[in-house]
């Protein structure tokens, strides 16, 4: 219900294709702009590496870096206006979720609610394995049975 | 036994899903609660919108019961909720601050306020969001309830109707009040 | 008329469906000759039905019937052609309509071509695509019907989003539904096998050709909807982990795993109920996706506003089909024991490992693609997973499976040994690390990562050569010899090399395009040159062009190089109708994209924000998919691939060629 500047989405277009929702206007204006881009190449490094983590919170699954919104592109600005004034990587990154929350990390914190997200991997890993092993015990057994 | 139980697996996990799936029909996938909920306001401070000798700060926001309301004359469910919100000042109800987000030009958010009225205490001038992203607002109208101390207490999302004024932010406001 | 038309016969292939979804299953079980005898004519009947119904919306949307109310939403007399057609699918119910014209295509050619199969077999087969065409259609007659009308009748149609206007994403989703759907088949082909309590090396080997075309159609799909991306949405991404590509990527994942395993199954009559699962998952898989886009589940729930009943009846499709095949799975699944018996380090072996990694692969996709949406339903809080975590997640489960990809086709049936093979590939693995390490001293010491990708891709393809000239027997008899095996090598072992070898160009792509893209963003007015990547790019200016349906400000950027100029000319472009789209310009040379983007107009002396990129090795995962997908395409048309070959005995161990036909 609520307005947003911008009806600014990219990769919803994607989605709207698949999903027959033709009609989210999307901006054809781009992410950064020349003007935002930063005098010291290694701030400028830096504010892209950070950018390329956070979340366009009004855009669907889209990182500040990628999105043309223009709140994505305000967050932009103030992300390298506080490493301009000396803030390392994680206090900026600190800051924005203070105001956000964990929503707008792409890549989502080790804690108890995502515990299963990181976990879940490396157990998928380590249960396959375990079944591949009994498994192909199970294959030897019955290779020995047959033999005799 | 554990070969039967391998094969019953897949049915087990498929029925979790949908059971998931089922609830995850039933919610918004783009409401965002905000992060800033029982923390108190950060620290802003907004020029004045062209036309008004004050702008709009944190300090402004202390010792009372209040709300900030972030608008926009671009934003279409502001107009909506417009109305209420002047009902609200004529009444004196609560004092509500404005912030005036991402104006195209300098002039169209006092332009807006003369026309149609101007329901805030007092109004920031926002065009480069840095009031929108201290309170981590992701679109407009989003309104932000504050108690005596100063700490943020509950985020509306969209318009403000009389509808959801009596039933649910009444009743906050008044809990608020109660407070010592 | 022809709108109604289209509607009864929609109305009509419901009633067929029902008929071949029911008849032939009870027919099968009482040996019935008669009431299986339905099961062919009605799949062929459903597909004639849909194609008319298909044919009658297209009719709608080629002569702008803006009484028709998607024609009027999603259509304008002013669009090309092209799109007017393209347009059928670029929204819900038209594209829906396309979906079970897919179902219904996959379900006549199992008619037609599965002469020789098992007739209880194919009488079941031909019954659950029945009933997945029923499940579907009832979904678009009572949410999603294409042939509503529209009254008062609009003068003109509203136009197609502008970013579909392009012919990448005209044919995108036509190609990935013949692969997202055409998993349907294995998923009729397990069902049907649990029901007849079997899935022998015959089953197995009829799953391969209809596994193999789905995949073939889906790596095209998914390719081309990349490639769009890259082009169209202007700043060189490829692929960004969003839920909408998982959708597509995880029945990818299972597939292929699925393509592996049926071979071990035909071959050596083992891990059947593992084949039988991923056929069935494959297709969940798909299902799953096609929930997650149409339901709105992951987008607003308001942007659906129109109809949140969508969203219950394709979980409740979802849950009744997968879960009833899963259910059948647990009742008689335990049964399908296998016979052939293998050590770990065999050819088996290997193909254990790849169904291995690719099933945690998709899993961990599956994941993170569901886990904010149930840690939100869990009230866990609101979280977001994008593509650092898929990165971090998915690429170190990649990388065994390409070191186990050059060994694997290597090692013996039953039982090899893993030392003395991988010291056959000495060389291969000699001349992958001087790869990497050449990348690494050349391009890039800053990235020891990206010069990992380049061993990997260069390991997987000399590895890959390795095993085509032990085959051939290159240099252990004369040259004459090996070419005239070269020749005789059966196109399904081609389909492999191709295959294998796509995915290492792929990977040399994405490695070399994630880690050394050059970019640069500016203002640049006529004549200003600017340096990108070892590239110089001088811009000309700016004019104003006219298109059919558009007017467009079209820039031209001229890069110097050994041959003579080469001319960019990027395009902002202004629908009439409505919208805007960026199109970006791009020149591949060898060695990369030359990638120009033209913005905003800044200042008076005609400047623009301009963003200039070479994308170096991008070319390589087009050329390196498109061989991918080639290779699909020989391997089918392999004779013991043909549909219809399973009565014949095994060809290739022939001694004598077998006669031309």
């Amino acid at each position: 219900m609520a307005d947003r500047p911008a009806p600014a989405r990219r990769i919803v277009v994607l989605l709207a294709v698949l999903a027959g929702l033709a009609g989210l206007g999307p901006d054809p204006a781009h992410a950064v702009l020349p003007e935002e881009v930063l005098a010291n190449p290694a701030h400028e490094a830096r504010a892209r590496a950070i950018s390329k983590e956070l979340r366009c919170v009004v855009c669907q699954n889209q990182s500040i870096d990628d999105s043309d919104a223009e709140l994505a592109r305000d967050l932009r600005v103030l992300v390298r206006q506080r490493i301009v004034k000396g803030d390392s990587d994680d206090e900026v990154i600190a800051y924005v979720v203070s105001r956000y929350g964990d929503f707008v990390l792409l890549r989502p914190p080790v804690k108890g609610a995502t515990l299963v997200l990181w976990i879940g991997p490396i157990a998928i890993v380590l249960i396959g394995l375990l079944a591949l092993i009994s498994y192909f015990r199970r294959a030897g057994r019955e290779a020995e049975n047959a033999g005799r | 036994m554990s070969r039967r139980f391998l094969f019953l697996l897949p049915l087990v996990l498929i029925a979790a899903l949908g059971i998931g799936f089922w609830f995850g029909l039933q919610r918004d996938p783009q409401a965002l609660p905000s992060a800033l909920i029982n923390k108190p306001v950060p620290e802003f401070s907004l020029a004045a919108i062209e036309g008004s000798a004050r702008g709009f700060r944190r300090d402004d926001l202390l010792g009372k019961v209040s709300l900030v309301n972030i608008f926009g004359s671009w934003c279409l469910a502001c107009r909506i909720e417009h109305p209420f919100l002047m009902e609200l000042k004529a009444n004196g109800v609560v004092p509500v601050y404005g912030i005036d987000w991402r104006e195209p030009d300098r002039q169209a958010g006092p332009e807006w306020l003369d026309k149609f009225g101007n329901p805030y205490r007092l109004v920031g001038d926002d065009p480069r969001s840095e009031g929108a992203i201290a309170f981590g607002v992701t679109g407009a109208p989003e309104t932000f309830f504050v108690d005596r101390k100063g700490i943020i207490r509950y985020k509306h999302t969209g318009p403000i109707t009389r509808d959801v004024w009596e039933r649910k932010l009444w009743p906050i406001v008044q809990r608020l009040r109660a407070e010592s | 008329m022809t709108a109604e038309l289209g509607h009864f016969a929609l109305i009509l292939a419901f009633a067929v469906a029902a008929l071949q979804g029911t008849l032939p299953l009870i027919g099968a079980q009482r040996r019935d000759s008669v009431w299986m005898s339905v099961a062919a004519p009605a799949a062929i009947l459903q597909f004639l039905l849909i194609a008319v119904s298909f044919w009658a919306l297209t009719r709608a949307f080629v002569l702008s019937d803006f009484s028709l109310m998607i024609v009027a939403m999603n259509s304008h007399t002013a669009k090309p052609l092209l799109y007017k057609i393209s347009g059928v699918w670029g929204n819900h119910e038209g594209s829906m309509l396309l979906w079970v014209l897919v179902l219904a295509l996959f379900g006549a050619a199992i008619a037609v071509f599965g002469g020789n199969l098992r007739p209880t077999l194919r009488v079941r087969v031909l019954a659950v695509q029945g009933l997945l065409g029923l499940g579907f259609l009832a979904f678009i007659l009572f949410t999603s019907n294409p042939f509503e009308r529209l009254f008062p009748i609009p003068v003109d149609g509203r136009d197609l989003n502008p970013l579909l206007q392009d012919p990448g994403l005209a044919f995108h989703p036509p190609l990935l539904y013949l692969g997202y759907v055409g998993l349907s088949t294995t998923f009729s082909f397990a069902v049907a096998a649990l029901i007849e309590g079997q899935a022998d090396p015959a089953w197995a080997r009829w799953v391969r050709p209809w596994t193999l075309a789905s995949w073939t159609f889906l790596t095209g799909g998914i390719v081309l909807g990349s490639w769009w991306a890259y082009y169209e949405l202007g700043w060189g991404g490829w692929w960004f982990w969003d839920p909408v590509e998982n959708a597509s990527f995880m029945p990818w994942l299972a597939a292929t795993a699925l393509l592996h395993s049926a071979i071990v199954s035909e071959k050596r009559d083992a891990l059947k109920g593992w084949t039988v699962f991923l056929a069935i998952v494959a297709f969940a898989f798909s299902l799953l996706g096609t929930f997650l886009v149409r339901s709105g589940v992951l987008t607003s729930v308001h942007a659906f506003a129109s109809d949140p009943s969508r969203g219950v009846f394709i979980l409740m499709l979802l849950i009744v089909s997968v879960g009833g095949a899963f259910a059948l799975y647990a009742w008689r699944g335990p049964a399908l024991k296998g016979g052939g018996l293998f050590r770990p380090i065999s050819r088996e072996g290997g193909l254990v490992l790849n169904n291995f990694l690719l099933t945690a692969a998709a899993a961990a996709v599956l994941l993170g693609t569901v886990y904010p949406l149930i840690l939100d339903v869990l009230n866990g809080g609101k979280i977001s997973v994008g593509a650092p975590y898929f990165n971090s997640v998915f690429i170190p489960m990649m990388v065994p499976l390409v070191l186990a990809m050059g060994i694997g086709p290597l090692l013996n049936w039953k039982r090899s040994e893993l030392g003395p093979t991988a010291y056959r590939l000495k060389i291969s693995a000699g001349l992958a690390v001087l790869a990497g390490i050449g990348a690494w001293l050349f391009i890039d010491r800053a990235s020891a990562l990206a010069a990992f990708g380049v061993f990997l891709a260069a390991w997987l393809m000399f590895a890959t050569l390795h095993e085509l000239a032990v085959r051939i027997h290159l240099f252990r008899v004369p040259l004459g010899e090996s070419w005239r095996r070269l020749r005789r090598q059966p196109r399904a072992r081609w389909g492999m090399t191709l295959a294998h070898g796509g995915l290492a160009i792929v990977i040399a792509g994405m490695t070399a395009s994630s880690a050394w893209t050059a970019e640069s963003i500016q203002v640049m007015k006529p004549g200003d040159r600017v340096e990108v990547g070892g590239r110089v790019f001088t811009f000309d200016g700016a004019r104003e062009v006219r298109g059919p349906n558009y007017a467009a400000t079209r820039g031209t950027f001229r890069v110097d190089s050994g041959g003579g100029d080469i001319v960019l000319t990027p395009e902002k472009r202004f629908y009439d109708v409505q919208g805007q789209t960026t199109e970006a310009a791009i020149h591949p040379t060898f060695l990369g994209d030359l990638y120009a983007v033209l913005g905003d107009p800044r200042g008076e002396d005609g400047g623009f924000v301009t963003r200039l990129y070479f994308n170096p090795l991008v070319p390589w995962m087009w050329a390196g998919s498109f061989i991918m997908v080639l290779g699909g395409f020989v391997s089918l048309s392999d004779r013991r691939h043909r549909v219809g070959a399973p009565g014949r005995q095994k060809a290739g161990a022939r001694a004598t060629p077998a006669p031309a036909e």
